[in-house]
């Protein structure tokens, strides 16, 4: 049977807010589903929820990972679990290279049992991959010797995510707009590396504006999320339209789906300001 | 350079950091009993033989010890002096090799591996337990060059000249409390003399051990670097844990004659019993460099706060310090650069940890006396704070007397943040290795200064706190 992720009925809450409101999506493992939607629509809450964010309160409803429920796991144990979320703006951590950190990521991800203070991956073995996939994805070798995320550009921080989705093989990555930042030949090269890093064997849902980085990796679904639930799915299709046409025939057939979405959007501007 | 925290976590070898909390059997030849008094100081200088001179600068300091209050900032001190024993002869002869060591002493020393990286890269080696050093060895080669690395009781016997043209005079007994208390009742430390233009490549190190329960160990040490010569000093420190407090203030001097380099290492890993209140100065001359990379890890109070005084033109002084702080402890330490001559240069970066309701203080003083123009200091101090019971506080004071000077002073406090620790969850790693990962890359930009087998031995102390099984 193939691994499944299926969410039922989500709702989540930030800081009491309610963002999303009954999310359901079902994915197998091998299969690539793209997100799209409005701005504020709560795409990124769903990916954070997912993997388990502190400040996503899920509300209600079930995250179930080939029948059990991951919302009784802490983040490192999802990922253990075989769960990956590629970040939208993901954080420095100073003084820490990115080989340490991740021969320490790909060693429990590998060994979900792994006690700490256990061996890691042989240090020899351990680099000849990163640098086989660094090699790859056309990064430069100095990049494992920089400190995680620091002092990285745009570009830089979505091509080490992609690194890391790449050496964690995991069973479903969420991509939090991957393309964000990037230009056109970047984006283009991201799509054809997560392609290339077997993108395909994965279940990947794809948060995306963006048509290029579906490009190499097609989606057999498109979800269009619409006020914190999903308005409408289906093919490769639907993606294409909302590119070409934008979301002014969804936001129309949907109205209270709609209604709530401006809500949420006039909450932030009023916390902004 | 490159450290690998990735390479210090097997459980094996966590299990033998733990080596440090364990506890000798052994008589000594000689044990003062408890309390301070004159008769104990006579005592001590009876039993070392000293000359007069030696004997009345003990009496001398004992009078400016009684007659100072205990310092009212810093940490809390509840020490009892009656209740503390000034000095303990372990051995009668010093070893020159460590089979002239009494097997449970030298046994000691093999458990915190001193041969072994004696072996490997050391130059020199000297071995305190309690109150005097039991082994000291230099390379031949150094000796011949004229390199003296000896401990200061014999140096007070064989180079009463050299040590009397500085001991005591870069830091007066008068200077502080417990720096009289050391100028009294010193005993043992290190005493070098690095002959001018000689440069040292290996580091001297010098281990002191303290065993008993409620002991007192008060090593002086005199380092002069003469002309052009260079020099890398490591101290390390350990005790085992017990219920009472025990007391370590040394006295720490250091000469950095023209064009000459010295720098002194520091991984204090004392155990949480020992109150560690240690006066260190350095006087650096025209064009020298004095370097204090201090880490303080164990203890239940250090007070400490290295010093350069840069004395003539060109001097240059560099201050990195790493605390760490974790449950009942509290490490006030920092740093003090004194810019007394024109087209001098000094830097301090301090870099603290508190976890676990410890308490972490920065306490430097940057001074700039006249006439020291075109002069340049700059301090950089970041605190970690990594829950909400732990405290960090910055306590800069900075006196300047001319005009003609560029100081810059930065200070960050941080905690470690949910996205930090979100992130790597999400990678994976638990909680604990997410927290020693972020800790280990706080401190990273000092750790990489030093030599590869400290930065090993660093980050395994702070693996070490991080678990919290100290003690």
């Amino acid at each position: 049977m193939s691994d499944t992720l299926k969410i039922i009925d989500l709702q989540v809450a930030v800081e009491d807010k309610p963002i999303l409101r009954g999310v359901n999506l079902e994915m197998k493992r091998g299969e690539t589903h793209a997100m799209m939607g409005p701005n504020g629509s709560g795409k990124s809450t769903l990916g954070l929820a997912i993997m388990g964010h502190p400040g996503y309160e899920v509300t209600g409803g079930r995250i179930e990972l080939n029948g059990e429920n991951i919302l009784e796991m802490e983040p490192d144990e999802r990922a253990r679990a075989g769960v990956f979320m590629a970040f939208q703006r993901p954080v420095a951590i100073p003084g820490v290279k990115m080989a340490d950190f991740l021969r320490h990521a790909a060693t429990n991800v590998r060994n979900p049992d792994r006690k700490e203070g256990e061996d890691l991956i042989p240090m020899r073995e351990f680099r000849k991959e990163l640098r086989d996939r660094m090699e790859q994805l056309r990064m430069d070798e100095q990049f494992a010797r920089r400190y995680v995320n620091d002092g990285f550009s745009g570009g830089e921080m979505k091509r080490a995510e992609i690194l890391q989705l790449a050496m964690l093989q995991p069973k479903f990555a969420i991509l939090d707009e991957t393309d964000s930042g990037l230009d056109a030949d970047a984006v283009r090269l991201a799509s054809q590396s997560i392609a290339e890093i077997g993108g395909a064997d994965m279940g990947l849902l794809i948060i995306t504006h963006h048509d290029k980085l579906l490009e190499h990796n097609p989606p057999e679904f498109t979800h269009v999320m619409l006020g914190g639930r999903i308005v409408e799915t289906g093919g490769v299709e639907l993606a294409n339209e909302l590119h070409t046409q934008g979301y002014d025939r969804v936001r129309a057939a949907h109205p209270d789906a709609e209604a709530d979405n401006q809500a949420m959007l006039d909450k932030e501007e009023q916390a902004v300001g | 350079m490159a450290t690998d925290i990735t390479s210090s976590k097997t459980s094996e070898e966590i299990g033998e950091i733990n080596k440090y909390n364990f506890r000798t059997e052994t008589k000594g030849v000689f044990k003062a009993r408890k309390g301070l008094d004159r008769e104990i100081i006579n005592q001590i200088s009876d039993i070392k033989e000293e000359p007069d001179w030696m004997r009345k600068f003990r009496l001398d300091a004992f009078d400016i010890f009684e007659s100072k209050p205990m310092p009212k900032w810093g940490g809390d001190i509840e020490l009892d002096f009656q209740d503390i024993y000034y000095y303990l002869k372990p051995t009668n002869e010093q070893g020159k090799t460590w089979d002239d060591v009494p097997k449970e002493i030298k046994d000691t020393f093999e458990k915190l591996g001193i041969p072994e990286a004696e072996r490997k890269y050391l130059a020199g080696v000297k071995a305190q337990f309690e109150s005097e050093v039991v082994y000291g060895s230099l390379q031949e080669d150094l000796a011949k060059k004229g390199v003296i690395f000896t401990d200061t009781d014999t140096a007070v016997r064989e180079h009463p000249e050299l040590l009397r043209e500085y001991f005591g005079k870069i830091i007066p007994s008068s200077d502080n409390k417990f720096a009289a208390l050391n100028s009294a009742v010193w005993s043992g430390g290190s005493f070098i003399y690095i002959p001018k233009g000689v440069k040292i490549e290996f580091p001297l190190q010098a281990y002191f051990r303290i065993n008993e329960e409620s002991m007192g160990q008060f090593e002086r040490t005199l380092i002069i670097v003469d002309e052009g010569a260079q020099v890398h000093y490591v101290e390390g420190c350990t005790a085992p844990m017990y219920t009472t407090e025990s007391l370590h203030s040394a006295v720490v001097e250091v000469v950095v004659k023209k064009d000459a380099r010295c720098r002194y290492t520091t991984i204090q890993n004392w155990a949480n019993n020992i109150y560690n209140l240690v006066t260190k100065r350095a006087m650096a001359y025209q064009d020298a460099t004095m370097e204090w990379v201090d880490g303080n890890l164990g203890s239940r109070l250090t007070m400490k706060y290295p010093a350069v005084y840069m004395m003539e033109p060109g001097a240059r002084g560099e201050i990195l310090s790493i605390a760490f702080s974790s449950k009942g402890q509290h490490q006030d330490a920092g740093a003090k650069l004194v810019h007394c001559a024109p087209n001098t240069t000094g830097q301090i970066i301090s870099k603290s940890i508190s976890k676990d309701g410890g308490r972490s203080s920065y306490r430097g003083l940057v001074k700039v006396e006249k006439g020291a123009v075109n002069s340049k200091n700059n301090v950089v101090c970041d605190a970690l704070i990594l829950d909400p019971e732990s405290r960090s506080d910055t306590y800069p004071y900075i006196e300047i007397e001319e005009q003609d000077v560029s100081i810059g002073h930065e200070a960050s406090v941080s905690r470690i943040g949910e996205e930090q620790m979100f992130y790597l969850l999400s990678r994976g790693l638990s909680e604990a290795e997410a927290s020693t990962m972020i800790v280990n890359g706080f401190i990273e930009p000092l750790v990489k200064e030093l030599p590869m087998e400290y930065a090993v031995e660093m980050n395994r102390l702070i693996q070490l706190q991080m678990e919290g099984s100290v003690g």
